[in-house]
């Protein structure tokens, strides 16, 4: 069992954990993902690891509340357990030895910044990140990014805060003004993710994005996680999560993330669930 | 007449189709009985040499037929830890039943079905635990909690050593657990063995994926183990690499029944989700082709085909999983191959398949399958599951840096001990290729058990 040391709610429907799993925290690298059980009958659900505490042998996860999975996780408090926690899983972030480096994060996919403009910093780089929301009131990790970037960007969607607009253009604009980068990490929905890779595609940037695919195993053995990545397929789970942006078959992700999308709204016992995640990707496009 | 074999009561095949409860319902004591009254106990037991770790099958039927359920049990487990699920799952047609005297009248004695029946006495009536022995203070790692991992664990804890079972997933088992579907080997099953290794001393911990969570340098140097034994199968899905495979709707076996078995998205209790496909397309002719076939029947599709590009004679599925499948209303085809999977409105809507015929044997034996040209034809499909077999997890490269694997990923092992080419590191199942059954990984566990225990003692 793996005890819940802190909860906050950063945002509507999305909130922070801290979990005791000191086995987790051992090996841990920026870019690896856990996999968590909630209860015997749950589902595993894989979550990017925010932040780690080695002293304290804690892990921190931020999860948008999605469907039934996440909501039953999201009445768990602290010095409640949770059933199973494993990790660390995939590849750690490979970003070289950058000179300029870009994070562009979405949503709950901001949070990985945390880990990756560190390893950026630590690796010697000038760093910009940019992290993107709907609206100003789903703004989370800022302070934090903002303690390690060079430079930070916040935008949203609908002008609320920071720039108004994707996070995207204020990419584009630095990169029409002639700023030169190494490399681009990007975490976040599918659609901003493409987006991000058509923009670096024209000047060769080398750009890696984190995927999210469906999971079960997370550990290489059932091949639901697989993904298209220079015509050949891949295993997200043990292959990745990271992969070349510009390689990447975003469109069969997104087919591949829908296919229990309707087994899953029917699973909401309160009628169709606001899914949010969906919502900005709506917008995004 | 008297010489005519006992049959399996079986659950009828209309009901079976519409749950995920055990098809064989087992002997009863009295069916028990009367099977092992046609033992001819044999004085040179030509059915022991059919079974790959030597059970005394005469022996432990003249107990059963004498009523010593307990002895007949516990006289297995002197070379086979597991008969509740040898009994269920080994292919006896092709090992100790084909061995036996009758087996040339096509009437042998039903050996795993009494072996069920010895073992699950067992796991009814659990005998007076016996004590532990002294320790040896030694400790070893085993890595995968499948048959081999279990065996290997079970073995060295008889012997007094210190043994801790790491595994990935959450529950162990390996493909006991995540593979083979509830209706022919329940989980509960696998769960008894599991615990009677916890009686034994023996530590299982889930959620650790070794080469991940744990490095073997952690598991040597800060923790302590003396030996470790990696018995961590050849469970990664092959695809065929065709065009569509990709498609919503087309799946590996492993995916499909892990999320059937494991995560049990059969029962409406449990969260996980499964596709239940309409028309579902099964390709494929084994074991899990044939688990992957009925699991959808059970699920509610209307109708269910397997597609095999040889014909029912190459077929390695047991006889008997190849007879419950037909029953059960799947529908095979032999001599066909897919070539790609169409979709509609970006689902799967169909394959395309070629016709096949045999030709040339190959390097297995069995004739090549070749297509005829110009036969192409397409069957329609909501959901289609591949099940051509698995190969080594790749990542299995990350355990021990520098040990040697061939081609294929299979650890390469001294076939005497089981040892690798790193000294103190042993491997065993599937991981280090063969038959691939229960019993052989069972057997190796036994094995590598038996050197690791020499390895230790001789060493210091
Ligand atoms: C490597 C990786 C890292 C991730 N990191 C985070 C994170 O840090 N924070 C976060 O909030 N979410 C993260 N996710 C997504 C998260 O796992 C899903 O949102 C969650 O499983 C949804 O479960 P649910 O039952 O609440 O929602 P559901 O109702 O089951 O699903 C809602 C939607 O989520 C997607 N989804 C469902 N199941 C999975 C699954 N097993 N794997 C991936 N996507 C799924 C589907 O698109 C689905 O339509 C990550 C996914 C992956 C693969
Ligand atoms: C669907 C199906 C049906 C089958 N039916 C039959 C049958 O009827 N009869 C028969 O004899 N055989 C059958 N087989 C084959 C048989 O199940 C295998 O040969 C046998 O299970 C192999 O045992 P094993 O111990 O080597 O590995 P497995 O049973 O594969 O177990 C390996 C375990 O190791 C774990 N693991 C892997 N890597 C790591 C790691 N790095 N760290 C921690 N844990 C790890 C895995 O999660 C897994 O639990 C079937 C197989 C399948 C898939
Ligand atoms: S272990 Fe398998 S092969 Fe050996 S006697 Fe039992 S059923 Fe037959
Ligand atoms: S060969 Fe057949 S009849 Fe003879 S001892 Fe073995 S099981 Fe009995
Ligand atoms: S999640 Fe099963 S192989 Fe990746």
């Amino acid at each position: 069992m793996f005890e819940i040391t802190g909860k906050q709610q950063l945002a509507e429907e999305i909130i922070e954990y801290t979990i005791q799993a000191p086995d987790v925290v051992r090996h841990h690298e920026p870019g690896q993902f856990c996999i968590i059980r909630v209860a015997s009958h749950g589902e595993r659900i894989p979550l990017s690891i925010a932040d780690t505490d080695i002293q304290a042998g804690t892990i921190t996860v931020v999860v948008q509340i999605m469907g039934h999975s996440t909501q039953e996780l999201a009445q768990l408090g602290v010095g409640d357990a949770i059933l199973d926690v494993l990790g660390p899983l995939g590849h750690p972030t490979d970003i070289g030895t950058p000179d300029r480096a870009v994070f562009v994060g979405g949503g709950v996919g901001a949070p990985a910044g945390n880990l990756i403009v560190g390893q950026m910093k630590q690796a010697g780089a000038e760093v910009l990140a940019i992290i993107g929301f709907r609206t100003r009131d789903l703004v989370i990790y800022e302070e934090r990014i903002r303690a390690q970037a060079d430079e930070l960007i916040v935008t949203t969607d609908d002008g609320s805060y920071g720039y108004h607009g994707l996070v995207t253009e204020p990419l584009q604009q630095r990169l029409e003004a002639g700023s030169e980068y190494d490399v681009v990490v990007t975490v976040g929905p599918v659609v901003m993710m493409r987006a991000v890779a058509e923009v670096t595609r024209p000047y060769g940037i080398h750009t890696i994005a984190s995927l999210n695919p469906i999971m079960v195993d997370g550990t290489g053995m059932c091949g639901a996680c697989r993904v298209t990545v220079g015509g050949e397929t891949k295993f997200a789970c043990v292959d990745g999560p990271e992969f070349d942006a510009h390689q990447v078959d975003f469109d069969e992700l997104l087919q591949r993330l829908a296919i229990y999308s309707q087994q899953e709204q029917q699973a909401e016992e309160a009628g169709p669930h606001p899914c949010q995640l969906e919502q900005q990707i709506g917008k995004m496009q | 007449m008297k010489l005519e074999p006992i049959p399996m009561p079986e659950a009828n095949a209309s009901d079976r189709r519409a749950g995920f409860g055990e098809v064989n319902q087992g002997y009863t004591e009295e069916l028990a009985h009367a099977e092992a009254e046609r033992c001819l106990q044999c004085k040179n037991e030509p059915c022991r040499a059919g079974c790959p770790v030597d059970v005394d099958i005469p022996a432990f039927i003249e107990l059963i037929r004498a009523g010593k359920h307990t002895q007949a049990g516990l006289k297995i487990k002197e070379t086979n830890a597991f008969p509740a699920i040898c009994g269920r799952v080994c292919p006896q047609e092709q090992q100790c039943q084909a061995e036996c005297v009758l087996a040339k009248q096509d009437k042998p004695i039903n050996i795993g079905y009494l072996e069920r029946f010895a073992g699950d006495y067992l796991i009814d009536n659990p005998p007076v635990q016996v004590e532990r022995p002294e320790a040896s203070g030694y400790k070893v790692a085993v890595v995968g909690s499948g048959p081999a991992g279990l065996a290997a664990a079970g073995d060295l804890a008889k012997r007094g050593h210190q043994v801790t079972v790491f595994e990935a997933l959450h529950r162990p088992g390996g493909v006991l657990v995540y593979g083979i579907p509830e209706f022919r080997l329940p989980n509960v099953t696998v769960d008894h063995e599991v615990d009677a290794l916890g009686q034994l001393g023996v530590e299982i911990r889930t959620n650790v994926v070794v080469g991940r969570t744990l490095t073997v340098d952690d598991l040597r140097q800060q923790m302590g183990f003396d030996a470790i034994f990696l018995a961590l199968g050849a469970g990664a899905p092959i695809f065929l690499g065709l065009d569509g495979e990709n498609l919503p709707g087309v799946m590996s076996a492993n995916e499909f029944l892990t999320r059937v078995n494991l995560m049990r998205a059969f029962d409406e209790d449990y969260d996980t989700p499964v596709q239940r496909g309409r028309n579902v397309t099964v390709i494929g002719g084994g074991n899990v082709a044939m688990d992957s076939s009925r699991a959808a029947v059970r699920l509610g599709a209307e109708s269910v085909k397997l597609l095999y590009r040889r014909t029912r004679a190459e077929m390695p599925a047991r006889i008997e999983e190849v007879r419950h499948a037909e029953e059960e209303g799947v529908l095979f085809e032999f001599l066909v191959a897919p070539t790609r999977f169409l979709a509609d409105e970006g689902r799967l809507a169909a394959v395309e398949c070629l016709r096949m015929e045999l030709g040339e044997p190959d390097e297995s034996g069995r004739r090549r399958p070749v297509p005829i040209p110009g036969s192409e034809f397409t069957v329609e499909t909501d959901q289609a599951i591949v099940a051509v077999g698995a190969r080594v997890n790749p990542s299995a490269r990350l355990i021990v840096p520098g040990m040697e694997q061939d081609g294929k990923g299979h650890i390469i092992v001294d076939p005497e001990t089981l040892m690798t080419s790193i000294p103190g590191v042993f491997a065993g199942g599937d991981v280090v290729g063969g038959e691939e059954t229960v019993i052989e990984a069972l057997s190796h566990g036994r094995r590598a058990a038996a050197a690791i225990d020499k390895y230790l003692r001789g060493s210091c």
